[in-house]
């Protein structure tokens, strides 16, 4: 299959690209066919057709509204996110290490972690009142965990052959830290940070439901409150679309730092 | 700040040496384990001399790499000590590098060949010109010059394992020790192998002691040969191995003088093990 796929693909890069994109776009274009033919069948407002709701996505995101609503909350959802790893990555590589600190902090992570953000929200309306500090706290409050959990977990796997190399090298201290600890937890971090960051567009919208008068999610519950049903769904469409781009973006950063673990799988699967 | 680094050896065959590179004196270790402590190593003295090439033979299991650990400060000894060039050992020492057994492992995957050989040396403090040029030298040296830009999982196992050789000699140690290096690789690459440490200790003034299983490979490599006994391990043996400095994998072999040191080493090992089941002091195999 390869061996006859290889000669066309010199000349016919772009045909290459464009059989690619005709994969990666038919099933979307296909559901959307099928929402046409839904919506127009039953003839319900509370489903409108694609072109409305196209309409209605132009009309309310192409304008300041953007940057009113859209905007913020992307900001908040990177800022809460971008501490949560520092917080997450910075205590898990002390936990990961330090086995007597870890037993004893353990029983109380499992608590805080099986306790679901969304109920700290009122708690935070009050310490931190309800402007951005306590949107980004819910964030981070919510996503910190699995980044936190997996960093342990990866920091206390690290290598006791590589571990004893560094020692008899006298590798230490930062430069440790950074070639070998952080490294080798990598895959781990990352499947933590991959969590959190659907937790973190999650946390975003809800905390933008409670006493907030600007956001993401405030514009979806005001719309919905206000029967403006294709402005609703333009609102949902945008979260949809900020989260593709997101974990597209994540999935390019992760290749990059996981290159070296990608190869060595394939590696030790091949022999 | 690391420690000052040894004077070069400038005495080489005029006398003894006022004090010897490494000194082992009454080395033991027992792990203390999960309720049922393991004896891995009872009783063990001896020396190294400067720019001496000493093996290790002993049974698997008998503290071969307990031992090197204890030598490379990596491990304290449960009584004993450890000198090194005058100096008690109790952390890893500023001039010694280690090859450790399990090679594969020692190598950082998500650095490049280049990168695994230069850390040591960063983190030494040695300046970004002479770091490359040792870099460069000790590569060529393994072979392996072609292949510096290339990921540890990109490379075979032996040429993983001249990494690995290649990063200990960059450090320019004063003592190396190797963990069975070559236990893992097939016959014909283990005598290129050995044919390359043999010269690399020429060619540097390092003092080598080199832990193997094998009696062959004890044989053709070193200048003396420490025979481990079974657990609870002693100093079964010790053998000067005189065969002509210069050492070829084919002529060596066929020496009837090494036929000889090696039916005489494998003797030593045959008794070490029937001693430890005469007396029923060994361990459950
Ligand atoms: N960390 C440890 N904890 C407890 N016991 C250990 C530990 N490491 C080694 N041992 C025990 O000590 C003994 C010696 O082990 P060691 O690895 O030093 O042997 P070795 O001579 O290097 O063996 P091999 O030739 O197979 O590498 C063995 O009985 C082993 O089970
Ligand atoms: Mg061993």
């Amino acid at each position: 299959m390869t061996a006859a796929t290889a000669p066309a693909r010199g000349p016919g890069t772009a045909a290459h690209a464009a059989r690619r994109a005709f994969r990666a776009l038919a099933l979307p274009a296909v559901l959307i066919g099928v929402w046409w033919a839904v919506s127009s069948a039953s003839g319900s407002y509370l489903v409108p057709p694609p072109d409305v709701i196209a309409a209605a996505f132009a009309e309310l995101w192409f304008s300041e509204r953007f940057f009113a609503d859209a905007l913020p909350s992307i900001a908040r959802l990177l800022g809460g996110y971008a501490l949560a790893l520092a917080l997450g990555i910075g205590a898990g590589l002390a936990l990961g290490s330090a086995p007597r600190l870890r037993a004893l902090t353990e029983p109380v992570l499992e608590f805080l972690r099986a306790v679901p953000p969304p109920v700290l929200v009122p708690l935070l309306i009050l310490l931190a009142g309800v402007g951005n500090g306590m949107k980004v706290l819910v964030i981070v409050s919510g996503c910190v965990w699995p980044i936190l959990l997996n960093t342990i977990e990866g920091v206390r796997a690290v290598d006791p052959v590589l571990a004893d190399t560094c020692r008899a090298f006298g590798v230490r201290g930062t430069r440790r830290l950074r070639t070998l600890v952080l490294r080798s937890a990598s895959p781990q971090i990352m499947a933590g940070a991959r969590q959190a960051l659907s937790i973190a567009i999650i946390l975003m919208v809800i905390s933008e439901m409670f006493a907030s008068s600007s956001g993401l999610g405030f514009t979806v519950v005001q719309f919905q409150r206000s029967f403006a049903v294709p402005e609703m769904w333009a609102g949902i469409v945008l979260l949809g679309l900020i989260g593709v781009v997101l974990s597209l973006l994540f999935r390019r950063v992760e290749r990059r730092v996981l290159a070296w673990h990608t190869g060595l799988r394939a590696a030790t699967r091949g022999e | 700040m690391p420690e000052p680094a040894l004077p070069p050896d400038t005495s080489q065959g005029s006398g003894p040496m006022p004090e010897p590179m490494l000194d082992v004196v009454g080395l033991h270790k027992t792990y203390p384990g999960d309720g049922r402590p393991v004896e891995a190593v009872r009783d063990l003295t001896f020396r190294l001399e400067h720019g001496e090439f000493v093996c290790v033979v002993g049974p698997s299991g008998c503290g071969k790499t307990t031992l090197l650990k204890c030598l490379a400060g990596l491990m304290a000894p449960t009584s004993g000590r450890v000198e090194l060039a005058g100096r008690p050992v109790t952390g890893p020492p500023a001039d010694l590098a280690v090859v450790f057994q399990e090679y594969g492992r020692s190598l950082f995957p998500w650095l490049t060949v280049r990168a695994n050989v230069e850390l040591p040396l960063i983190e030494k403090g040695t300046g970004k010109a002479r770091r490359r040029e040792l870099v460069e030298e000790s590569l060529a040296a393994v072979g392996l010059s072609g292949s510096a830009d290339a990921h540890p999982w990109q490379l075979s196992g032996g040429m993983q394992q001249r990494v690995a050789i290649a990063r200990a000699v960059a450090y320019e140690p004063a003592v190396l020790l190797m963990d069975e290096p070559f236990a893992a690789v097939d016959a014909q690459t283990r005598g290129d192998l050995e044919d390359l440490v043999r010269d690399i200790w020429r060619r540097l003034d390092v003092t080598v002691l080199f832990v193997t299983h094998d009696i062959d490979e004890a044989v053709y490599l070193g200048q003396r040969v420490l025979v481990l006994s079974a657990a609870p391990t002693v100093l079964q043996e010790e053998v000067r191995v005189d065969l002509p400095e210069e050492r070829d994998q084919l002529d060596t072999r066929k020496d009837p003088r090494f036929a000889e040191l090696r039916a005489w080493a494998y003797a030593e090992i045959q008794r070490a093990k029937a001693d430890v089941h005469r007396s029923g002091a060994g361990p459950r195999e």
